[in-house]
């Protein structure tokens, strides 16, 4: 059964992935292409392509993509639903816990060390993904002037998305 | 001084706060699932925005929380601030609705590509506009950093871990679950050194 076969080897995925992005991409690759043959190379490449320029995660992008190819529209569903199950069950675990142990000294404890990692993390995100990203003078500029813009006015981040794509038809 | 603004803030954040409903939770992240470009963090400055500057669902303390538990389950970090989020504002229907909202605009868009592509060139605008994009998008982040940085690193003890966690995750490339983990042993750890007799700050 396809429906079975493409909610379990997501269900793989999504269980040992951890930290999201593009962690995800060699789990996928693996379970696509390697172990079950479903795609060749090129096309995972193909769908990466597609993935990173559409909305979204891209966990729930290839799940959605390679679902369709192989079994339709339910395919795509089980495909996504099965990424998203571990999550599910991980996180709503883990919160059931934060509401049971709420205001006890050792998790605020915990907490207010865990923060400021969180904060570095945000950071070196921003540093990975930017020595990808900024490349040459144009890039430069257009990410010194968004970041400006974001730390002294209120600008909806999203408006700032489609306008750095629109100088980007302009200026590339 | 610093105190009474503090106070005067938080109350000002607390009388804008619109309470969460489950049809304005299922837009909001609709919102995050259709304009999160680049995966994983990419989403962040997205998220802020909706759940805490403009709707004032959580402070900024709390989001930060949320991340820590993103980062260090398994899955798409979206989806599991969606799941996080949801639970701890409606419960289990706001898990259902948070999830579907992140999900669905790329479970539409991928379908009706998957369907009507078959070949995957995508034309030179586009790449163009992404090319625009993906600067915005390290902005994007860097920016969360030092809005939820300032909140988060106020005394000495958050400003030396943020230096040592940043040390470790440029040097030895170490996996956030991990750093998560340590931290948060390390605050225990701390509190208890701390609440001897006779230990001070």
């Amino acid at each position: 059964m396809i429906i079975w076969e493409l909610f379990a080897s997501f269900f793989t995925v999504g269980l040992f992935s951890f930290g999201g992005g593009f962690a995800m991409i060699p789990l996928i690759e693996r379970e696509v292409v390697r172990s079950q043959a479903w795609l060749t190379a090129q096309q995972f490449i193909d769908i990466l392509a597609i993935a990173e320029i559409t909305p979204g995660p891209i966990a729930i992008n290839s799940a959605t993509f390679v679902g369709y190819k192989m079994g339709g529209l339910w395919g795509g569903l089980a495909a996504t639903l099965g990424v998203v199950t571990p999550s599910l069950i991980s996180v709503l675990t883990i919160a059931y816990l934060f509401g049971r142990f709420h205001g006890a000294p050792q998790l605020k404890a915990a907490l207010s060390a865990v923060r400021p990692v969180v904060v570095v993390l945000i950071f070196s995100a921003a540093i990975s993904v930017g020595r990808q990203t900024i490349v040459d003078v144009p890039s430069a500029t257009l990410a010194a002037i968004v970041l400006v813009l974001m730390l002294s006015t209120k600008i909806n981040p999203i408006l700032l998305l489609i306008a750095s794509g629109v100088v980007g038809i302009i200026i590339f | 001084m610093c105190y009474n603004g503090h106070v005067f803030r938080r109350v000002i954040v607390l009388e804008d706060r619109i309470p969460p409903t489950l049809a304005t939770l299922f837009w909001s992240f609709c919102k995050v699932g259709a304009f999160t470009f680049g995966g994983g963090l990419a989403m962040l400055p997205v998220i802020e925005r909706e759940i805490v500057t403009r709707r004032g669902w959580q402070s900024e303390q709390e989001f930060v929380d949320v991340l820590a538990v993103a980062q260090s389950s398994p899955g798409a970090i979206a989806i599991n601030t969606a799941i996080f989020t949801g639970y701890k504002l409606l419960g289990l229907p706001g898990v259902a609705v948070a999830t579907i909202g992140a999900v669905l605009p790329s479970f539409v868009i991928i379908t009706i590509l998957a369907a009507t592509f078959t070949a995957t060139t995508p034309s030179p605008v586009i790449l163009e506009f992404f090319m625009g994009v993906r600067p915005a998008v390290v902005s994007l982040i860097l920016a969360a950093a030092i809005t939820v940085g300032k909140k988060v690193l106020v005394n000495a003890f958050s400003k030396r871990l943020a230096l040592s966690a940043l040390a470790i995750s440029l040097y030895f490339n170490w996996h956030p679950a991990i750093l998560i983990a340590g931290a948060s042993l390390l605050g225990y750890l701390y509190q208890q050194v701390k609440r001897r007799p006779g230990a001070s700050s």
